[in-house]
C-alpha cells in the first residue's frame, strides 16, 4: 500500500524538516525551540521516510544506527559539563566564549553542546523504539497476509 | 589543571580512542606509553614525597553537596601509584600480544584503561567519596574483564560472583564512609588521618569499622569472601596479572592501610584483622596446595599473600607495617610475572595444568628463566626482594613477643612453606624437569609477551640486590604515611646469622618436604573439599537462588503480561504515595495550601476545556481503537493550545510533537493488537475510579505549586538571571541546558535507556523467533 503522492511529498519534506529541527536546535536557546523539540522534528523526518516506503530506507537514510546517535548525544552532554570542570568550575556550569563580529556579538558556549547532545538522545531513541516497532509490525503484516501462510513460520 | 589531575584523568581519555588504536600493528606497545608516561610523572615525585611533602590538588566538583575531587599523593599512595603504573604499562605491552588477533581487543584496552585509571584515583583520591566512586569503577570494569571471553557459561557466573561479592562489599563501605565522615565531620582523608583519636571513641567507631572492612575484606578476598578470585582466573592471563593479582586485590589492604591511622589500634581491628589474615593465609595456602590448574594455583597464592598483608596490617606497628608494604611490593612483582609466564604457557604450549609444566627451559628459555627467577623471589631465596619481605615478616612478629607472636609464628613458617611449594611447583621445576616431547612443550614467546615477565623477574632481582636504590626510599614514606610518624627506614639483603635467618631455613626445609609429601599432604587435607558443599560459595550461590526465586515471584505478581495491569500498577503507585503524604499533613493539622486564587476565565479557555473533555469522554466510550487513539490525540492537541493561550510556545510545540509521534507509534502496532475486550461493569467502575483518583491528583499538585504565599520561588531567580548569566533570552531553555542541566542529564539517560530497553525487547522476540525457524 505504497502512495505516490506520500512518497513524493515525503521525499520533498524531508530535507525541509531536517532543516528546520537544526533550526529549531540552534534558535532554542533565545526563542521557542530546543535540543528536545528539534529531535522530535528530525525523528518525524525519518519517521515519515519509515511510514511512505519502509523502515529499512529510514535506516539506511540515517546511515548510522540510532542506538550510535544515543550514545553521541549522552556523550556530547556529560562532555559539555566536563569542560566547566577542567575549567575548574563545577559540573555543567555553562561556559561562554564571546565571538566578536562587526555589527554584533556572538555568544557560543557548553550549553550549545549539551543541547545537541539532547537534540541526538531524542532522535536516537524515538527512532530506535519506533524503527524497531515498525519492523516489527511489518514482520506480523508479512506473517499474516492471507493465502501467503509459510508453514512452520512463527 | 595541573599534573595529578590530569594524570588521572588521563587513562580515562586515552580509554575512549583506545578501540580505534587497537587496530594498529604496534597497538600495546603504543598504549603502554600512556602509564610509562604515568610512570615517569609518579617517580618525579618521589624526591618531593620521600621529603614529607603531600602532593595535593583539589577542584569543585559538586559544591553544594561539599563534595569535591581532591587529590593527595603521600608515601603509600605513591607507592601504590608507581606499582599500578609500571606494571599497567607491562600489562598492556603483554595484552597487545596475548590477544593480538583476537577481534575484542579494543574493547580489552579500553576496559582495562579505565581499570587502571579509576585504580590510580582509588590511591590519589584525598576525599573518601571518591575514593569510592573509583572503587566502583575498579568493580564494574573487573566484571567486564573477568567476564572477557562472554561466550562462555564459566566466564559469565565467576564475573557475576566476583561482581557481586565485591559489590555486596563495597555498598556496607559506603555506609561506614558516611558515618566515618559524619563523625569526623570531614571527607578529606588527610584532615581525617588526624582525628583518629575521637573516631575510635565515638560510639559509632564499632559499625564504622566494620562498615569499612566488608569493604576492604571483600575487595582482597579474604575468608569468608575469598572464593571469588580463584573463580576469576576466567579472564585472560593480562587480566589475571594484573587485576587479581597486583594491583585490584590490594585495594583492600591499601584502605586498610590507608586508614590505619583513623580506625587502626583497636582491640577490634587487632582481632578482625589477625583473625581473618591468618586463617585466609593458611586456607589459602592449602588449597594451592590442594588445586591442579596453574592459574588456580596462583591464585590461591595470592589470596594467601593477601591475608599476609591482612595480619600484618592487624597487628600494625611500624615493625609490621614496614613488612607489609615490603612483602606486598614484592609479591606484586614475583606474582605478576607468574601469571604473566602462566599466560604464556597456555598461549604458547597450550598447558594449563601444573603437572604438565616441563621442558619449557628448552621450548621457551626466557620465559622459564623469569618464571624461575620470579619463582626463587617467591620462596624467599637470597638475594631476591622476596627473602627481605619475609624476613621482616619474621622480624616484625618476632618482635610483638607473647604467646600471640608464636601462634602467628607457627602461621607464618606453616603458610610461607606452603608457599615455597608454590614456587616449586610453578617456577622452579618446570625449568629443571625434562619431557620426552619437545613438541608439545611449545615455542618461545614473542618479544611482547616475554617483556612483562622478564622485567618484573629482574626487578626481583636488582632491587633484592640494591634495596636502597627505590625501594627504601619510596617503602620508607609509604610507612611513614601509614604510621603517621616521619621514619626511614633501611631496608638489608643480609641480616646477618640470627633467629630470622633460621626461621626462613626453617621455611625452605619445611616448603621442600610439603613438595616431596605433597600427594600425603593432598591427602590430609582432603576434608578440605567438604567446603564445596557447605562453604561460603555454597551459601553465595543458595542466597543468588533465594533471590532469583524471590525476583521471579515478585515479578510474576506484579507482570503478568496484560498491559493493563502494569499501567494500573504504575499509576495507582504515586496515587498511593501522594495520597499518603497528603493524609500525614492532615493529620498533623497543617493542611495542604492550594493556590486558587480568583482566575480570569477567558471564552477561549471555556470552549478548549469542553473540547478537551469530550475527546476524552469520546475515547473513554469508543468502542474502536483507532477512534479512542484519535479521540486522545484531539485532547492531547487542545491541552497544547492551552499551553500556547498561557504563553509557553514551547511545551505547546512539545505538545504537539510528542501527540504526533504517539498516534505514529499506535498506528504502526494498531493492526496487529487484539481487539478492545469488554470488561464488564466492575472493570469499568475500577478504571474510572483510578482513572479519576490519578486526575485528581494531578489537579491537586497543580494548584499546590500555584500557591504563591510564604514559599519563595526560583521563577524570579531565572527570569532575572537567564539573559545576564545564560546569554539566553528562552528561559525555558536556560533552564533545560544550563540551570538546570544535571537534571536535564538524567532525563536523556532515563530516555536512552528506554530507547534501548524497546529495542533489546523487540530484538529478543526477533531472535526467538528467528531461533524457532
Amino acid at each position: 500500500m505504497r502512495s505516490l503522492i506520500l512518497i513524493t511529498t515525503a521525499r520533498l519534506l524531508m530535507p525541509l524538516l531536517l532543516l528546520f529541527s537544526v533550526f529549531l536546535l540552534l534558535r532554542g536557546h533565545n526563542e521557542p525551540g530546543g535540543g528536545f523539540a528539534g529531535g522530535l522534528v528530525a525523528a518525524a523526518a525519518f519517521i515519515l521516510l519509515a511510514v511512505s516506503r519502509d523502515p529499512g530506507t529510514a535506516r539506511a537514510a540515517l546511515r548510522v544506527q540510532p542506538q550510535a546517535l544515543i550514545g553521541a548525544g549522552l556523550l556530547f552532554g556529560v562532555g559539555s559539563g566536563l569542560i566547566a570542570l577542567l575549567m575548574g568550575e563545577p559540573l555543567l556550569t555553562g561556559q561562554w566564549w564571546t565571538i566578536d563580529l562587526p555589527g554584533m556579538s556572538l555568544y557560543l558556549g557548553t550549553p550549545l553542546i549539551f543541547d545537541i547532545g539532547v537534540y541526538l538522545v531524542v532522535l536516537g531513541a524515538t527512532l530506535t523504539m519506533v524503527l524497531t516497532l515498525a519492523e516489527e509490525g511489518e514482520f506480523l503484516a508479512e506473517r499474516n497476509r492471507p493465502g501467503d501462510h509459510q508453514p512452520g513460520a512463527g | 589543571m595541573t599534573g595529578l589531575l590530569a594524570a588521572v584523568l588521563a587513562g580515562f581519555a586515552v580509554a575512549a580512542v583506545a578501540p580505534f588504536v587497537a587496530r594498529f600493528r604496534w597497538s600495546g606497545w603504543l598504549l603502554a606509553l600512556l602509564p610509562a608516561a604515568l610512570t615517569a610523572y609518579f617517580v618525579s615525585l618521589i624526591p618531593r614525597v620521600t621529603a614529607g611533602e603531600l602532593v595535593t590538588e583539589s577542584i569543585a566538583w559538586v559544591p553544594s553537596l561539599g563534595l569535591e575531587a581532591s587529590f593527595a599523593v603521600d608515601g603509600l599512595g605513591l607507592l601504590f601509584a608507581l606499582l599500578i603504573c609500571g606494571i599497567g604499562t607491562l600489562i598492556l605491552i603483554y595484552g597487545g600480544g596475548y590477544l593480538k588477533d583476537d577481534r575484542q581487543l579494543g574493547r580489552f584496552y579500553a576496559v582495562m584503561l579505565l581499570f587502571m585509571a579509576s585504580m590510580l584515583g582509588i590511591v590519589v583520591a584525598d576525599n573518601l567519596l571518591l575514593v569510592y566512586v573509583f572503587w566502583a569503577g575498579t568493580s564494574f570494569t573487573s566484571y567486564i574483564l573477568i567476564g572477557y571471553y562472554h561466550e562462555n557459561r564459566v566466564a559469565r557466573g565467576s564475573a557475576q560472583q566476583a561482581l557481586m561479592v565485591t559489590v555486596g562489599g563495597e555498598l556496607a563501605m559506603l555506609g561506614g564512609f558516611v558515618l566515618l565522615g559524619l563523625v569526623a565531620e570531614t571527607f578529606r582523608i588527610s584532615e581525617l588521618l588526624g582525628q583518629g583519636a575521637a573516631v575510635r571513641a565515638d560510639p559509632l567507631y564499632l559499625p564504622i569499622l566494620l562498615l569499612i572492612l566488608a569493604g576492604a575484606l571483600t575487595k582482597s578476598a579474604q575468608f569468608p569472601f575469598h572464593f571469588w578470585l580463584p573463580n576469576a582466573m576466567t579472564a585472560p592471563a593480562p587480566v589475571s596479572a594484573y587485576l587479581h593479582s597486583a594491583t585490584m586485590v590490594k585495594a583492600g589492604v591499601f584502605l586498610l592501610a590507608r586508614l590505619l591511622p583513623v580506625l587502626g589500634g583497636t582491640d577490634a581491628w587487632l582481632l578482625i584483622l589477625v583473625g581473618t589474615g591468618s586463617l585466609t593465609l593458611l586456607l589459602g595456602a592449602t588449597l594451592a596446595l590442594r588445586a591442579l590448574e596453574v592459574k588456580r594455583v596462583l591464585a590461591f597464592s595470592t589470596v594467601a599473600a593477601l591475608g599476609m598483608i591482612t595480619l600484618l596490617l592487624g597487628i600494625g606497628d611500624r615493625e609490621a607495617v614496614t613488612a607489609a608494604m615490603v612483602f606486598l611490593v614484592g609479591h606484586a612483582m614475583y606474582k605478576g610475572a607468574l601469571f604473566l609466564f602462566a599466560g604464556i604457557a597456555d598461549h604458547e604450549a597450550g598447558i594449563t595444568q601444573t603437572r604438565l609444566l616441563g621442558g619449557l627451559r628448552r621450548s621457551m628459555p626466557l620465559a622459564a628463566t623469569a618464571a624461575l627467577l620470579a619463582a626463587l623471589s617467591m620462596a624467599g631465596l637470597l638475594p631476591f626482594f622476596g627473602f627481605i619481605g619475609k624476613e621482616l615478616v619474621f622480624e616484625s612478629i618476632l618482635h610483638l613477643g607473647g604467646p600471640m607472636a608464636v601462634l602467628l609464628l607457627a602461621v607464618a613458617v606453616l603458610a610461607n612453606a606452603l608457599l615455597v611449594v608454590v614456587a616449586i611447583r610453578i617456577g622452579i621445576r618446570p625449568f629443571i624437569v625434562r619431557r620426552d616431547s619437545p613438541a608439545a612443550a611449545g615455542h618461545e614467546a614473542p618479544p611482547s609477551l616475554l617483556a612483562g615477565p622478564l622485567l618484573l623477574a629482574a626487578l626481583g632481582v636488582t632491587t633484592g640486590l640494591l634495596p636502597g636504590l627505590l625501594a627504601t626510599p619510596v617503602v620508607s614514606s609509604a610507612v611513614a604515611a601509614v604510621t603517621q610518624v616521619p621514619t626511614a627506614i633501611e631496608l638489608y639483603l643480609w641480616h646477618g646469622i640470627n633467629v630470622v635467618l633460621a626461621f626462613s631455613l626453617l621455611t625452605l626445609v619445611v616448603g621442600v618436604a610439603i613438595y616431596l609429601w605433597r600427594g600425603t599432604a593432598r591427602r590430609w587435607t582432603a576434608w578440605l573439599e567438604a567446603g564445596r558443599r557447605y562453604g561460603p560459595e555454597a551459601g553465595y550461590g543458595s542466597a543468588m537462588d533465594l533471590m532469583q526465586r524471590g525476583a521471579l515471584g515478585l515479578t510474576r505478581r506484579l507482570q503478568n503480561g496484560y498491559l493493563r495491569h502494569y499501567v494500573l500498577v504504575t499509576v495507582i503507585t504515586p496515587i498511593v504515595l501522594v495520597a499518603a503524604v497528603v493524609l500525614a499533613a492532615l493529620s498533623r493539622g497543617s493542611g495542604i495550601a492550594l493556590g486558587l486564587g480568583q482566575p480570569e476565565i477567558r471564552p477561549t479557555e471555556v470552549a478548549l476545556g469542553v473540547l478537551i473533555l469530550v475527546a476524552a469522554l469520546v475515547a473513554v466510550r469508543s468502542r474502536s481503537r483507532l477512534g479512542a487513539v484519535a479521540a486522545l490525540g484531539v485532547a492531547g492537541y487542545g491541552v497544547a493550545i492551552v499551553f500556547l493561550t498561557f504563553g509557553a510556545p514551547d511545551l505547546a510545540m512539545t505538545q504537539v510533537l510528542i501527540e504526533t509521534l504517539t498516534v505514529i507509534v499506535f498506528v504502526l502496532v494498531l493492526y496487529h493488537l487484539p481487539g478492545i475486550s469488554d470488561l464488564g461493569t466492575s472493570g469499568r467502575l475500577r478504571d474510572a475510579a483510578v482513572s479519576l483518583s490519578f486526575g485528581g491528583l494531578m489537579t491537586l499538585l497543580v494548584l499546590a505549586t500555584l500557591m504563591p504565599e510564604g514559599r519563595e520561588t526560583i521563577s524570579a531567580y531565572f527570569l532575572e538571571q537567564s539573559l545576564p548569566a545564560a546569554h539566553g533570552r528562552n528561559v525555558v531553555n536556560v533552564i533545560l541546558v544550563d540551570f538546570r542541566a544535571l537534571d536535564t542529564l538524567a532525563e536523556i539517560a532515563v530516555l536512552a535507556l528506554a530507547g534501548l530497553g524497546v529495542l533489546v525487547l523487540l530484538r529478543i522476540h526477533a531472535e526467538h523467533r528467528a531461533a524457532r525457524r
